[in-house]
């Protein structure tokens, strides 16, 4: 009976609380319990039942009264990225053990004016540093999905890994991701759900911990093209808080959703054809351009030259970055500070809490940023990776100044891999998996992924959308098209 | 460009992250897997390339320059590891 309620989208569950059908009361209540139901999957770190009962009933009050916007009511998980006001926010990680913001991040303000209902908050990789949801201080994020008997845990991917579990096993309606590299599209391509990365500027980063800033973009994970285009919605604007949101109107993207792309040009970009791709992934690319092709869009094949350089500028910009916004993190603010010998001064405090706060992955790239930034080198990689990224991003306005409207790429180059497979590989194999997707946030494109099928082993695989910038209608409309077209409606068995 | 374990002891001194010395020659080898990998980017001609500074080419906002926040004492501290008399706390750092 919950699930039946917990596995709602959000258009139907707007539906019928519009109708009286249910109540938000009801819908919370479904999801809390199973929510309590499925702690094997390390989904939810911090469940908030109180603030979601408080809020289901100022929504239930807001309906009765007839104003009821679309997110009236409906029942979200929140990335542990979005500081939560009185909410423990740690972004996955020990140095901000204890921490509890004095303030609410914009995104969620404005999800909460919209109506919204806040279960918890969700697992993630630390500080938004992995493609597994392995780095995580609260634990392993488990993906609902299985192949086929073999019970062995999957990764949901990473690092919104918590929220695209908690969204594929239905126990919320939809959730918050944040995506640098590929945060959003790979976990949700990992669990057969749909998640877009907006513009770089559309959403406000205020109150979002930061991790890379230059490619940092929050965005919706949900259960169907629709319900993303929904979340979208709530979600994005000019923030005066963040100058690097941009004041442009943000539409109404549902409306945007006519399911019709006769005529409109897809690029088929050829370097995204890696070597040693496996053949599902280049058969599913194949079905996602016939089907595109079927619904009357004109297929083109296209070039994106810099496209095997993407990885390697991500992995100096992002931890170039990162060490600087990591800074903060001194045991003087917030969070964790290390207990201190005899005679220990203040670097001792630094160095100590930081060693003892930051997990191996985030040391590494903190470690790594700090010398790609020092004397003598920053020329040589940061500048580079710079000028490597200003490529990056010509090649894609080379795409669209020559007619292209959206880009189709497969979203990962595998399915769901084991959790702690890929632990006795360097780390670079795990930065592998973000390769079709990390070309966007350089060039701060707009990115969906959709499920499109499964693999042999029955488990979903996905297609990733790359729009032109500020089109994320036009892109949800493209991918709506792709989403009828691909009927994907598999879901996992319920095992947790 | 190879970095050996002084540079590693270096780099994590830098970063502020206390790394114990037996730690240091595993560390320099990722950090060497690392480097090995942005390397590539030596292949790219960037004659001319401008670096890429703003991900989206439009002028930041402005807004006068005035006090719009602030009086929060209390709530800036909340957090703090340690705090006394309004103020952040911690270890002597003049002698």
């Amino acid at each position: 009976m919950t699930k039946e309620l917990s596995s709602l989208t959000i258009v139907e569950a707007r539906d019928r609380l519009r109708a009286g059908e249910v109540t938000a009361a009801e819908l919370t209540e479904a999801c809390l319990a199973e929510i309590e139901a499925a702690d094997a999957l390390g989904a939810f770190v911090h469940k908030t039942p109180e603030i979601a009962r408080a809020q289901a009933a100022e929504a239930d009050a807001r309906l009765k009264n007839g104003e009821a916007p679309s997110l009236c009511g409906i029942p979200l998980g929140i990335k542990d990225l979005f500081c939560t006001k009185g909410v423990a926010s740690q972004a996955g990680s020990a140095i901000l053990d204890g921490f509890r913001p004095e303030y609410e991040s914009t995104v969620t303000q404005q999800l909460f004016e919209a109506g919204a209902v806040m279960l918890g908050k969700l697992n993630m990789d630390e500080f938004a540093m992995g493609s597994s949801n392995e780095t995580s201080t609260y634990g392993n994020a488990v993906n609902p999905w299985r192949r086929g008997n073999d019970d062995t845990a999957l990764t949901p991917g990473g690092s919104s890994g918590g929220s695209a579990a908690a969204v594929a096993a239905d126990l919320c309606l939809g959730a918050t991701g944040t995506d640098t590299g590929g945060s959003i599209r790979q976990p949700a391509a990992f669990t057969g759900i749909t998640g877009l990365k907006p513009t770089y500027g559309r959403v406000s980063r205020w109150g979002i911990i930061a991790f890379a800033s230059s490619l940092d973009q929050a965005g919706p994970m949900g259960k169907s093209v629709r319900d993303c285009a929904i979340l979208l919605e709530a979600m994005a604007g000019h923030d005066a808080k963040d100058s690097t949101s941009a004041d442009l109107p943000v539409p109404d993207f549902e409306a945007m959703l006519t399911g019709d792309i006769r005529g409109k040009t897809i690029g088929i970009p050829r370097e995204y054809r890696m070597e040693g791709m496996p053949d599902e992934i280049e058969a599913l690319w194949a079905e996602g351009r016939a089907m595109l092709e079927g619904a009357g869009a004109r297929i083109v094949d296209i070039s994106l030259p810099h496209t095997k350089y993407a990885l390697p500028a991500y992995y100096v910009i992002a931890p170039a970055e990162a060490s600087s916004n990591l800074a903060r993190y001194d045991g003087v603010r917030y969070g964790h500070r290390a207990r201190l010998a005899q005679g220990d001064g203040i670097v001792e405090m630094y160095e100590k809490t930081r060693a003892e706060g930051f997990g191996a992955e985030v040391k590494r790239r903190v470690m790594v940023g700090t010398y790609v930034l020092s004397a003598g080198f920053y020329d040589a990689y940061y500048n580079r990776a710079r000028k490597v990224r200003a490529l990056i991003k010509r090649d894609f306005e080379e795409a669209f100044a020559g007619g292209v409207e959206a880009i189709l790429t497969p979203a990962t180059p595998s399915a769901a891999f084991g959790l702690g497979e890929m632990a006795e590989a360097d780390p670079v194999a795990m930065y592998l998996n973000d390769v079709f997707t990390v070309t966007v946030n350089l060039a701060g494109l707009p990115g969906i992924a959709v499920p499109a099928g499964l693999d042999r082993q029955g488990l979903p695989l996905g297609l990733q959308l790359i729009g032109r910038p500020w089109e994320e209608g036009d892109l949800l409309n493209t991918a709506y098209a792709l989403e009828a077209a691909a009927g994907f409606v598999s879901k996992p068995t319920n095992w947790w | 460009m190879s970095i050996d374990i002084e540079t590693a002891r270096k780099v994590a001194k830098l970063a502020r992250i206390a790394v114990p010395e037996e730690d240091l020659p595993a560390l320099a080898g990722e950090f060497n897997a690392i480097l090995g990998f942005i390397e590539q980017l030596g292949e790219v001609d960037v004659e001319g390339v401008e670096p890429m500074v703003s991900v989206t080419p439009m002028r930041l906002k402005r807004r006068e320059d005035v006090v719009t926040d602030g009086d929060r004492q209390a709530e800036i501290l909340a957090n703090a590891p340690d705090a006394r008399e309004g103020f952040f706390a911690v270890p002597k750092v003049v002698e």
